[in-house]
């Protein structure tokens, strides 16, 4: 069955506005590395441009093969410090102060649009076909829903402010800019992970772990359950990485097989015990990296800071409610 | 233990050691990468296609840059301003008041499976980040970065605890249908996705009641920074 938007629709309308961006970071004469900033932008956006024709025109292995060593030359860009963000023309404060005092709380409109169209989108568009064709990718339903979502945001945007689409596109940018290579940070961690599995790095992990262990000691083993995913999804930057190596590795045998726990609690509360470790750890970027750069903190690792002893504490709850849940 | 089951571990203690000597991130995940693959004898070809298959199937992780567009145009015509305003015309807003009223919705549309509705790029830059920084602006007057900061953060911070612990008492949720799967392969089969969903209940409790606690005692930290800062500032003019 058809579907009117798909997902690699949309990747293409990432491509398109990345390209916009390196076209404006191009023209900029007041960003000192232009040419290799707009080269890191140009390189991320092809992935999404013509990632898919690439794989369709030359099979998987060698368009893999082309993105990979691609992916390579990105990180090389950024890990010499060849980015740099670059001058905006930006409206003045006082002239936004006027446009804030003008528009008042429908300024807030376009805003709310964002999660408001999301949601229904997903509720309403869920199977929803006209004359056999799916309007949005069921497969990704949320993305598709975020998608629309955004261009009638950015639409409503335009009909109130009269700040054209282009526009919003250039005054992404010092955004964009700020986030930098956090943008691409999540992508190369799934990457790490992708290795992480061919090469089977959490057998080792298993391997390790259960040296630890002394199958009698009750709580003992539930502390190393609890402890164990947290410290391994702070490692994968995932909970859902971390929860099958762990949960084979110490829960299953040990736990459920040795110490009779309840299964549903136990693997439910040691999932949630991982999601401790993803508040603590940079490799969880796109909740703890990129939100810094989106606010401007002026250090990258203050969000994970400030979640440190709610996550400490919480762990803590949470080794309690599993011992005392899993075996009353 | 012998090394050959080891090497494959090699990849962590790169990535702890390029996060601690703050080595560019894109290139400490790229260089382990490059090592456990290569340590356990695959080929670079083959390590370049793991690359380069895993970076595009992971696109989606980027679609939040289509937020950014909209975020950046109302900005630009006064979105932070306007929420600065209307939060200081509310006698009763605090900077900890609006997190609290924040985590506490996110939570409760999170377990109802409406994680979308509020995000970092969606919701906390443009309007909650500028509403808590405003309360407290309205009250002190302009900050310094650091407090700023601080504020900023537990903005930040408030999302992602508030949803993490909250989506996982969706039936639907990933997390669920994840464990869910696990446990059926492993031959656990009389467990349904509602009873994972039922025990992350005491979690989110516990979540709840852990960072409400932290938020009740945030205005007074604020208040106590912003003292000690005018009083640095203060003797730095006598000085």
């Amino acid at each position: 069955m058809k579907t009117l938007l798909t997902i690699n629709e949309i990747y293409y309308l990432v491509g398109i506005i990345v390209m916009l961006l390196v076209g404006m970071t191009l023209r900029d004469k007041g960003n000192p590395k232009r040419l290799t900033t707009a080269l890191f932008w140009f390189l991320f956006g092809a992935v999404f441009l013509f990632g898919d024709m690439l794989v369709a025109g030359l099979g998987k292995p060698l368009a893999y093969r082309i993105i990979g060593s691609v992916v390579v030359v990105i990180s090389l860009i950024a890990g010499c410090g060849l980015l740099s963000a670059g001058s905006y023309k930006q409206r003045s404060a006082e002239e936004r102060q006027a446009s804030a005092n003008r528009f008042g709380n429908w300024i807030f409109l376009p805003a709310l649009l964002i999660p408001l169209i999301t949601v229904l989108c997903t509720v309403l568009l869920k199977n929803v076909s006209v004359g056999g064709v799916y309007l949005l990718d069921q497969k990704q339903l949320t993305l598709a829903a975020l998608c629309v979502a955004s261009v009638c945001a950015i639409l409503a945007g335009w009909k109130l402010t009269g700040g054209t689409p282009l526009q919003a596109v250039r005054e992404s940018r010092r955004l964009v800019d700020a986030i930098g290579w956090a943008a691409i940070l999540p992508q190369m961690l799934a990457m790490l992970g992708g290795v992480f599995v061919a090469a089977q790095t959490g057998k080792s992990v298993q391997e390790v772990v259960t040296l630890f262990v002394n199958p009698d000691n009750r709580f003992m083993l539930v502390v190393i359950y609890c402890v164990g995913m947290a410290l391994f999804t702070m490692i994968m930057g995932n909970a859902f990485a971390a929860f099958p190596v762990m949960t084979a590795g110490i829960a299953l045998p040990f736990l459920i097989t040795g110490q009779h726990a309840d299964p549903a609690p136990l693997v439910t509360i040691g999932m949630l015990a991982g999601y401790c470790g993803t508040l603590m750890t940079p490799m969880a970027a796109n909740y703890n990296i990129v939100p810094a750069a989106l606010l401007e903190l002026t250090d990258k690792y203050k969000v994970i800071k400030i979640q440190i002893p709610t996550a400490l504490t919480l762990l803590a709850a949470n080794v309690l409610l599993m011992y005392f849940i899993a075996f009353r | 233990m012998t090394v050959t089951e080891l090497l494959p571990l090699i990849g962590i203690p790169i990535v702890v050691a390029g996060f601690a000597f703050k080595f560019n991130p894109l290139l400490v995940v790229t260089v382990a990468g490059l090592a456990t693959g290569l340590s356990v004898g695959m080929d670079l070809g083959t390590l370049l296609e793991t690359f380069g298959e895993k970076f595009v199937n992971s696109r989606s992780l980027a679609t939040f840059l289509l937020i950014l567009p909209v975020i950046g145009l109302l900005e630009s015509y006064g979105l932070k301003e306007r929420a600065q305003d209307w939060i200081a015309s509310l006698a009763n807003a605090t900077s900890a008041r609006i997190l609290m009223l924040y985590f506490v919705l996110r939570q409760f549309l999170g377990a109802l499976g409406l994680t979308y509705i509020g995000g970092q790029a969606q919701t906390v830059r443009p309007l909650l980040a500028p509403m808590v920084e405003g309360a407290a602006v309205a009250k002190y007057g302009e900050l310094p970065v650091p407090i700023r900061d601080k504020i900023r953060a537990h903005a930040a911070a408030c999302d992602n605890i508030a949803v993490f612990f909250g989506e996982d008492i969706f039936i639907a949720f990933g997390a669920v249908l994840l464990m869910d799967a696990f446990l059926k392969e492993n031959g656990i089969t009389n467990i349904e996705p509602l009873h994972l969903g039922l025990w992350a209940i005491p979690t989110a409790i516990a979540a709840l009641i852990i960072h409400m606690t932290r938020l009740t005692r945030l205005d007074a930290s604020i208040r106590r920074d912003v003292e000690a800062w005018q009083k640095s500032a203060g003797q730095e003019v006598a000085a």
